[in-house]
């Protein structure tokens, strides 16, 4: 217990600004979509009888389709609904006066939205029918659903790049190159794509290769970092600046200058696609990815040789630790992952640019940093780093919810980074045991 | 009788967890050498910066010349006149021996620092200490002992009257150490007051006038040196009788195991040959630098060696890298346990395992039981003081730190275990627990090399003894009983 809370204290902090934001954002809420026509539903059931004819109004658009479709199934065999109305208020007011010709209509239900149409209290024929609406309740802006979904796709690449800059870091490293490497394997897969699978025309086979393709050189440039790392001592500041360069004027060259679109729509399956309920392909990907470097890094002889290697990597060295073919398959693994990423940006925008992934290195680094990774070396954990992730998109998000300019963000974002870090001094000197605070408050 | 130079009275100090002191006097006075002796752990180090103010004690008083002040921080420390020579020197390396002793404190003329006089400045300081430095040098081109000279110099310069000197001779050659020496009573001779601590005995029997013994944070005792003799001292030490330093010990070697032949690196180790048979603890002596250690490492595979042999029960072994070494059952103490023998970071248990992955693990994965298990039987066995396997290493004292690190090579029943200064920075309860391993090793027919500057641990230890010098091997010591320290130190200097 106190461990986890010594290893993981950061999910506090997220925690914390998850209420601080549901807080502010507090809000009246018209339930809409299938929700409300659910909600609408079992409110008639139990205020109305059952003779009662019903009429149902909405706008068109898929929203108010799958209010009506719920709400038509919620009432099914219990209620009678003589119509089906969607449409703007002309429409429905034409259908309306033809329906009551036909016989009386006792209730309306409509959408939220249409409850407001002024026709329905101003016309006299419609007045003295009552008009029911999903009720209004009060929840976060923040904690609705799609928020939530928008927060965890808006970081899902950085959280995936942050995966490998985490292992980079763990050996006491750095890798300023991924942010460019996204670029180069976004621009690499699209370029592959269109000159060499068809283009919009690709197949699903032909489009993964290319992406495999992609992945596999940004790989290969990662390799060739940590070989300059390993090989000439390189201080890996230096080599992955160098590789910065290298990595983002390939992708301009590839390009040249321009967005590449010419690919099939099954391309922004991974972006885009939901196979897992309403959950972003991408988003499950990343999980998927995170449960696994966990496990890497915590149970497996490899984990423990990175941690060995920047803790102390003579004494690694001397007690038998392959260090060099350790850290050149750390640079790989990250070089893979930062195309992976490149890869999940390029189905999200279903196009490739070498202008992706600018200064995503260092939102990279921070998350890293801020989920409580020393760059020191020998100390951190994977889902820390996740959790950091969360952290910075939950700000931006949480700033954007409330009105905070995009500028303002950048300065808040920077004091943050800053808080995060020096908590985290204060933690090692031992001024702050977070641990031990929370361990006895929670015995 | 003049107020002494230093009064400490009643210091308290505890830190979460840990009382590191209770209740401590000392009384310092001018031109004298008081040695402050104690077991690791024992709170010399906290005693020391109490004193120099880089730790506030919770009670108690510090007295300079009679006078109580408060000794705040480092600063204050400075301006009441303690000068404080830690064991890993505080100086610069970049900068030169003249620029470190003026850090913080540049002589200026005209709002610029003055070159010349602070030149002439260090000049007069190392004048007086009695020993020629070139001001100019880069500290990090100066030999240990130069820079020591430099951080005597550097405590001169801001006219202390209280040099505290922390484990000084644990890296120097004995005739550097003499040279300490003479450099230690010229200072007292100016009535500077100095506290000398250490873990050598000898030393302090030559340099010292009185003696002041801690034990678990309290001070146990003060003796005139000339009162007391060394049993006396060790015993209040460790706080009950020891009957004798070193174990004995009762094998036999048998055949030969490792075999080194022609063994070159550069001009650190030159064209050495040696072997050690089975139940044999061979010692290294020599000066620092005499490239006992580099012939270590190039035996464990640490560095390339440019040509020679390694063979071990007649087998040729080829070892490049420190890998290879471990496959063939050969470990390796380093000297150096913090930089290089284990990761302060991580848990007891992970460092305990780290050259055992291959055989607590399965198809990739550590079986973190097997482990705990290994290891349990360890802690036992040789006796590791700690709360739980989950300790970080950081936080062990040096004696358990060393049997961790022994550990280690056990676990994998090394046939061959070299051991780089086995007790250095290990208090003398522990000392005795490795040297009683090391034996228990060398009965089970293990090789053992064991490298030492303390010529007394190697002729309580050893079985036969090399004396290395510049390099090469300069003679062989195998008639043990008769071995003297003379006859090592004659083949170690030329």
């Amino acid at each position: 217990m106190k461990r986890f809370f010594a290893d993981y204290g950061m999910i506090f902090a997220l925690l914390v600004l998850g209420v601080l934001f549901s807080w502010l954002t507090w809000d009246e809420q018209h339930p809409t979509g299938a929700s409300g026509g659910r909600q609408l539903g079992k409110m008639i059931v139990k205020q109305t009888t059952q003779q009662q004819r019903i009429v149902v109004l909405a706008r068109d658009g898929a929203e108010d389709r799958a209010f009506t479709e719920e709400l038509a199934a919620q009432l099914a065999g219990k209620r009678e609904i003589v119509a089906i109305i969607h449409g703007s208020p002309q429409d429905a007011r034409k259908r309306i006066d033809q329906m009551l010709t036909e016989g009386s209509v006792d209730l309306l239900a409509c959408t939220p939205a249409v409850s407001t149409w002024p026709m329905l209290s101003s016309l006299p024929q419609l007045s003295e029918i009552p008009v029911l609406s999903p009720e209004p309740y009060h929840w976060p802006n923040f904690l609705k659903a799609d928020n939530l979904l928008n927060v965890a796709n808006q970081i899902v690449v950085i959280a995936v790049l942050a995966i490998g800059m985490t292992l980079v870091i763990i050996t006491a490293g750095i890798d300023l190159s991924v942010g460019s490497l996204l670029a180069l394997a976004a621009v690499a897969s699209t370029w592959l794509i269109r000159d060499a699978a068809g283009g919009e025309a690709a197949g699903t086979l032909g489009v993964v290769l290319c992406c495999l393709a992609a992945i596999a050189l940004a790989a290969a440039v990662g390799l060739f970092s940590g070989a300059m790392v390993t090989g000439f001592n390189i201080p890996p500041f230096i080599v992955t600046l160098a590789m910065m360069l290298v990595a983002s004027g390939l992708a301009y060259t590839m390009a040249g200058g321009q967005s590449i679109y010419q690919v099939p729509d099954s391309f922004a399956w991974l972006g885009r696609g939901t196979a897992l309920g309403s959950i972003p392909n991408s988003v499950v990907l990343m999980i998927l990815l995170y449960i696994i470097a966990h496990v890497m890094m915590s149970k497996t002889v490899l984990g423990r040789y990175i941690y060995a290697i920047g803790g102390n990597l003579e004494a690694a060295r001397l007690s038998g630790v392959p260090v060099k073919r350790v850290i050149l398959l750390v640079y790989l693994l990250n070089g893979a992952l930062a195309g992976l990423g490149g890869i999940i940006t390029a189905s999200q925008l279903k196009s490739g640019a070498p202008t992706y992934g600018i200064m995503y290195e260092l939102y990279v680094i921070a998350a890293v940093v801020v989920g409580g990774t020393s760059l020191m070396g020998g100390q951190g954990k994977i889902f820390g780093t996740l959790i950091g992730a969360f952290i910075i998109a939950v700000i931006q998000n949480g700033m954007n919810l409330t009105g905070v300019g995009s500028y303002m963000q950048k300065v808040v974002l920077g004091f943050v980074i800053l808080a995060a870090v020096l908590l985290d001094t204060l933690k090692r000197r031992g001024t702050l045991n977070l641990g031990k605070l929370f361990a006895s408050k929670t015995a | 009788m003049a107020a002494p130079l230093l009064s400490m009275q009643g210091i308290t100090k505890s830190f979460p967890g840990v009382k590191a002191l209770r209740s401590v006097d000392l009384a310092l006075h001018a031109g004298e050498v008081l040695a402050l002796v104690g077991e690791n752990g024992a709170g010399k180090s906290t005693l020391i910066k109490v004193l120099g103010g880089a730790h506030l004690p919770d009670q108690g008083t510090l007295a300079f010349d009679g006078e109580v002040r408060q000794i705040n921080s480092p600063v204050d420390g400075r301006n009441a006149g303690v000068g404080i020579i830690y064991q890993e020197f505080n100086l610069v390396p970049q900068l030169t021996a003249r620029e470190n002793i003026f850090l913080g404190q540049e002589k200026t003329r005209f709002g610029c620092f003055s070159r010349q006089r602070e030149h002439d400045a260090a000049l007069a300081l190392f004048k007086r200490v009695g020993v020629a430095v070139d001001p100019e040098a880069l500290c990090g081109d100066l030999s240990v002992a130069q820079q020591q000279v430099v951080e005597i110099a550097k405590a001169l310069s801001v006219e202390a009257k209280i040099i505290v000197m922390d484990e000084p001779s644990a890296t120097l050659t004995p005739q550097e150490v003499e040279r300490l020496f003479a450099v230690m009573r010229e200072l007292k001779s100016q009535g500077i007051g100095i506290i000398y601590v250490s873990h050598r005995l000898e030393e302090i029997f030559e340099i010292c006038d009185r003696v002041s013994v801690m034990r678990d944070g309290t001070g146990v005792g003060e003796a005139t040196i000339a009162d007391i003799n060394r049993e006396q001292l060790i015993e209040m030490m460790v706080g009950r009788k020891l009957d004798k330093e070193f174990p004995p010990r009762a094998t036999q070697p048998g055949k030969e195991r490792l075999v080194v032949e022609g063994l070159n690196r550069g001009t650190a180790v030159r064209d050495v040959s040696f072997s050690v048979r089975e139940g044999e603890i061979l010692a290294l002596a020599g000066l620092v630098g005499a490239g006992r250690t580099e012939t270590a490492r190039l035996i464990f595979g640490a560095d390339k060696r440019d040509s020679g042999t390694i063979a071990l029960d007649g087998r040729i072994l080829d070892i490049q890298h420190p890998r290879q070494a471990i496959a063939n059952e050969i470990g390796l103490l380093t000297e150096d346990r913090k930089a290089q023998g284990l990761i302060l970071g991580q848990s007891l248990r992970e460092n305990f395992a780290l050259p055992n992955l291959d055989a607590f693990s399965r198809f990739g994965f550590v079986a973190e039981g097997n482990e705990k298990v290994a290891f349990g039987g360890f802690v036992e066995s040789l006796r590791i003081k700690t709360p739980s396997q989950e300790q970080l290493a950081g936080n062990l004292s040096g004696g358990n730190q060393q049997k961790v690190v022994l550990a280690k090579w056990l676990q994998r029943n090394c046939d061959v275990i070299i051991f780089d200064e086995p007790t250095r920075g290990i208090d003398v309860g522990a000392k005795y627990e490795i040297y009683v391993l090391m034996n228990e090793l060398a009965a089970q027919g293990k090789a053992i090399i064991m490298i030492s500057s303390e010529l007394p641990e190697i002729l309580g230890m050893a079985d036969r003894i090399l004396v290395m010098h510049e390099g090469r091997v300069t003679g062989e010591i195998s008639d043990m009983p008769n071995a003297t320290q003379q006859m090592i130190m004659e083949l170690a200097v030329q």
